[in-house]
């Protein structure tokens, strides 16, 4: 472990990096801890099982897992189209793939509202079948979806391109039809990438905030995500109900990631 | 050219599957896109062109820029420094410092707001400290760059950490070998073979810093022509119902983003390679 170390800076970077990630990220995340842990179990049960706040989770994570799911069975589709076929505009549409990545997020959600508002390009369709597209949870969703599919096709895309198509002409040749290729051969290889995308996603759909305010209307127990809601104590100078909120979603979102990384490596394991 | 093989599908399933996908991404990529431009000039150009010159418009895209400005370098910096220390050495803890390196990703803006308001507010840690020593940061220039720094933290170091792991360290070896002090060596050989990945970094950074809304929003307290950065101002203008006036000043942001679009376009056909990175 302690032998001489031949490229030079070793100290300096890694001193500098550990400080600046300790003032920048950790001892600010450690000091909403604190600040949460402080107050004991019955106030955090207090607040979190507060009607407004048990609503506002629902949607969340209930808005962020559909829309998590639709971007996995949209980004498979798109990536599918823009791996295995030729056409016209490919490497056009490859690149717009990237757009809810650049686009902020505050224009995201005015666009959005507007396409998707009774009156807009979208909702006077959507009103015709009586779907309330903006201003509803409907709207919420929709505004998770454009957020969190880009991930999936990010990181199915790399996975597919090596995909060799050995197995398939393998299976192909012993008389397995196209679906049954897709499904026995192609879908399990792209599982650990598929749930990777999925992941991704839904984490960043449950503290998104930009786009999901404008589209949402705000109603509290109707259409209130949790981010609004740690704002909206923030302006009540709630700081305590703020932390507990922000803590509770902290450690949801570390679980997930933890979870879901063990069973990727589980499948990865699987795979060899 | 597109004969049948037995694996691919018939020319009739691919057609639909790409008019699909097709589908699916005008109306869900293309439509908001065109949406910003046709919503902004709705109500014609000089309506547009007054938005733009309004001095709180001004403000706002000064503000961005200065909060860009500060957080773009310091986060480069630490991007460069964590890829040397991850990439060239081999410690302890290695694998724990590359998690936290990513931890941001998983903290919601809001949050990331949040942090600094429980440290730095009028009810904060060092609140009272502050407001002793007649130092404010939140609601003030140094809470934004603050909360800009944190959400765009891990973008450089993201983007350097797997291009200087797959082009290992010979070259570097090389240049000790032939007694090259440590600078000369970042700047002669380092530098060069990381450029491209290093711009494509600092794009998507600046990209993520002038759009920045949850976090900057949450410290900011919305003091119109003061601490409004273009996205706190355009939701100003939004919910006072200037709409034209919103999305004029959203065609800025949305211009923005396809330049960075092109440029990573760009950067990608030059070098080759796919960049790894997520705004």
């Amino acid at each position: 472990m302690s032998k001489h170390r031949v490229i030079p800076g070793f100290g300096l970077s890694l001193g500098f990096t550990v400080t600046y990630l300790s003032l920048i990220i950790l001892i600010p995340l450690a000091a909403l801890f604190v600040k949460a842990g402080g107050l004991g179990p019955a106030e955090w049960w207090r607040i979190l099982s507060a009607p407004r706040v048990l609503a506002a989770a629902k949607l969340t994570f209930g808005a962020s897992a559909a829309a998590a799911m639709v971007s996995v069975v949209v980004g498979l589709l798109v990536t599918w189209v823009l791996v295995r076929y030729r056409f016209p505009g490919r490497r056009l549409l490859d690149a717009m793939v990237d757009l809810p990545f650049a686009l902020p997020t505050a224009v995201a959600g005015i666009t959005l509202t507007s396409i998707y508002a009774p009156n807009g390009w979208i909702g006077q369709y959507l009103a015709v079948w009586g779907i309330q597209g903006a201003y509803s949870p409907f709207g919420v969703f929709i505004a998770l979806t454009f957020i969190g599919f880009p991930f999936v096709v990010r990181t199915v895309q790399p996975v597919m391109e090596d995909l060799g198509t050995e197995l398939e002409e393998a299976a192909a040749t012993l008389g397995a039809g196209r679906l049954t290729v897709f499904c026995r051969v192609i879908l399990p290889a792209l599982l650990p990438a598929l749930i990777t995308g999925f992941t991704l996603a839904f984490a960043r759909a449950i503290g998104e905030y930009g786009s999901v305010i404008f589209i949402s209307g705000n109603l509290p127990m109707k259409t209130e995500i949790l981010p609004l809601l740690i704002v909206a104590q923030l302006e009540q100078y709630k700081y305590r109900d703020a932390a507990v909120i922000a803590a509770g979603m902290l450690m949801v979102s570390f679980a997930l990631l933890f979870l879901i990384n063990l069973l990727q490596r589980q499948l990865n394991w699987h795979k060899r | 050219m597109h004969h049948r093989s037995s694996t691919t599908e018939s020319a009739p399933v691919r057609w639909l599957l790409i008019g699909l996908a097709l589908l699916a991404l005008s109306l869900f990529l293309l439509l908001p896109l065109l949406a910003v431009f046709v919503e902004a000039l709705r109500r014609g150009t000089d309506v547009f062109c007054a938005a733009l010159v309004s001095p709180s418009a001004l403000s706002a895209v000064r503000l961005t820029l200065t909060a860009a400005a500060v957080s773009v370098p310091l986060n480069t910096v630490f991007g460069l420094a964590a890829a040397w220390a991850v990439t060239k050495h081999q410690f302890r803890g290695r694998a724990l410092l590359l998690s936290l390196i990513d931890l941001p990703f998983a903290v919601s803006p809001v949050i990331a707001g949040l942090v600094w308001v429980l440290l730095f507010g009028a009810k904060g840690w060092f609140g009272p400290w502050l407001a002793d020593h007649d130092i404010r940061i939140i609601f003030e220039l140094p809470g934004i760059i603050l909360a800009t720094v944190f959400v765009t933290f891990p973008f450089v170091a993201r983007e350097l950490i797997p291009l200087m792991e797959a082009q290992g360290n010979d070259q570097e070896l090389a240049a000790v070998t032939l007694g090259a002090s440590g600078w000369q060596m970042f700047r002669r050989i380092t530098l060069p073979n990381i450029k491209w990945g290093l711009l494509y970094g600092v794009l998507l950074c600046n990209a993520r810093a002038m759009g920045e809304f949850g976090a900057v929003s949450v410290v900011s307290g919305h003091i119109r022509g003061k601490t409004n950065t273009l996205p706190l101002h355009i939701e100003v203008l939004y919910n006072e119902y200037q709409f034209s006036a919103a999305f004029a000043c959203a065609t800025l942001l949305g211009l923005l983003a396809l330049l960075t679009l092109g440029l990573k376009s760009a950067v990608e056909q030059f070098t080759h390679q796919r960049a790894s990175g997520r705004i």
